[in-house]
């Protein structure tokens, strides 16, 4: 072992942060990339499904929020972008990445939303589900991707309560908009708690990046922290959790539930959820119709600093 | 990297009196591009009261395999901390 990987190994032991100029391993390197381009595609195309509302919000306050939530989001993608870049990989690399299908998002985002109480369900269920699982990556061994999460963090627990206050008026609302908010709640539960990945016996990365630190706690355990906090939070709004078997068991304080529906899970995953292609699709349009603005910005800069005053 | 887009690092000064303090990086086309790119990404709520923003590759750091070298003489220069000196007992406001 060279001096090199000796100090990388005493700061993983020390619970100190690797820097982006600090030597290490090339596999931490690539895990690295390939979790924070995954984590920062998913809040870019995450902002699709959002979108798709921002013209039918129901009031001004709720336009304004929203859009202030789709920014917000632009703005986690482009902190997790810039993460990535110090690990030696472009964002022109990132996207191309995505959009040739090498790089994933996560999978939440490939299902519609089909009614206003869907922003409810997303701010509440998969902000809800992102937060648990970004607190804990404020531990991260790579020194810029925790100081990301912290900021990251907190900024988001806007976005999970402005989904929450969706769900109160939904639920508190006429028949219909209670019908809304429980049909919305039915469809996001088990994409929510799937969003945590495979459990801790099937992950494939778990061993390593647990080693490693840059996973500090395992799915399963998360997903388990998420579920207990949400299940009171789904019975003060009077709404039934799509779960027959789920169940508080008093001597550990933590709900029961029903084995997931795994195939529906590695079938999105692997490209052939309801709303895949569309968002791909989209992201690419954007991309290539956007292309003569950067071609622009390119050939202004170059003649502003080429000009003499 | 696309033709002409570049990558800025960002620094932050919170309020007057405190020191600028790097936040992380942005991408321009040019100078206002980026200083406006910045202001959009790091201060949505009032995280600041002035922005730099600098092009990522003006930085000068310390190649890796020397750092060892380059910091070595301040480690032996105990005399540069006060803790160094012995004070006679009953002086005081030194």
């Amino acid at each position: 072992m060279d001096k090199f990987e000796a100090a990388f190994n005493a700061i993983i032991e020390a619970d100190q942060k690797v820097e982006p100029r600090d030597w290490m391993p090339e596999k931490y390197r690539k895990t690295l990339i390939r979790q924070i381009s995954q984590h920062a595609h998913s809040e870019i195309i995450g902002m699709q499904p959002e979108g798709n509302w921002l013209l039918r919000a129901p009031s001004l306050r709720a336009k304004q929020v929203l859009l202030a939530k789709i920014q917000d989001e632009a703005g986690h993608g482009l902190y997790l972008y810039s993460v990535a870049e110090t690990l030696g990989i472009s964002r022109a690399e990132m996207n191309e990445q995505l959009h040739n299908q090498e790089a994933k998002y996560s999978s939440i985002f490939n299902y519609p939303t089909l009614t206003w109480a869907d922003m409810g369900a997303v701010g509440w269920l998969v902000d809800g589900a992102a937060i648990v699982n970004q607190v804990s990556l404020q531990r991260t061994s790579y020194g810029p991707y925790a100081r990301g999460m912290v900021r990251i963090c907190k900024e988001e627990s806007f976005h999970q309560r402005q989904g929450y206050e969706i769900m109160v008026q939904m639920a508190f609302g006429t028949a219909e908009q209670k019908e809304m908010a429980q049909d919305a709640l039915n469809r996001f539960w088990e994409p929510a708690l799937m969003m945590f990945g495979p459990h801790d016996a099937d992950s494939v990365h778990k061993n390593q990046s647990m080693d490693w630190k840059i996973k500090r706690e395992s799915n399963d355990h998360l997903r388990q922290r998420f579920i207990d906090r949400t299940v009171p939070q789904a019975e003060y709004l009077g709404l039934t959790i799509p779960d027959a078997n789920l169940k508080l068991d008093p001597s550990t304080g933590s709900y029961t539930h029903s084995p997931f529906n795994w195939d529906e899970f590695w079938n999105v995953v692997n490209g052939n959820g309801p709303c895949n292609q569309e968002r791909l699709d989209h992201h690419k349009k954007a991309h290539y119709d956007n292309a003569w603005v950067r071609e622009a910005a390119a050939a202004y800069a170059e003649k502003i600093e080429t000009s003499v005053a | 990297m696309e033709s002409g887009v570049k990558v800025w690092e960002v620094f932050v000064q919170k309020k007057s009196g405190l020191p600028f303090k790097h936040v992380g990086s942005c991408h321009g086309y040019d100078k206002k591009m980026a200083i406006q790119n910045a202001r959009d990404l790091y201060t949505r709520r009032g995280e600041g009261r002035e922005l730099w923003v600098v092009e990522s590759n003006a930085i000068v750091s310390v190649p890796l395999d020397e750092a060892d070298a380059f910091f070595d003489p301040g480690e032996d220069k105990i005399y540069r901390h006060a803790t160094f000196y012995k004070i006679p007992e009953g002086v005081n406001h030194l």
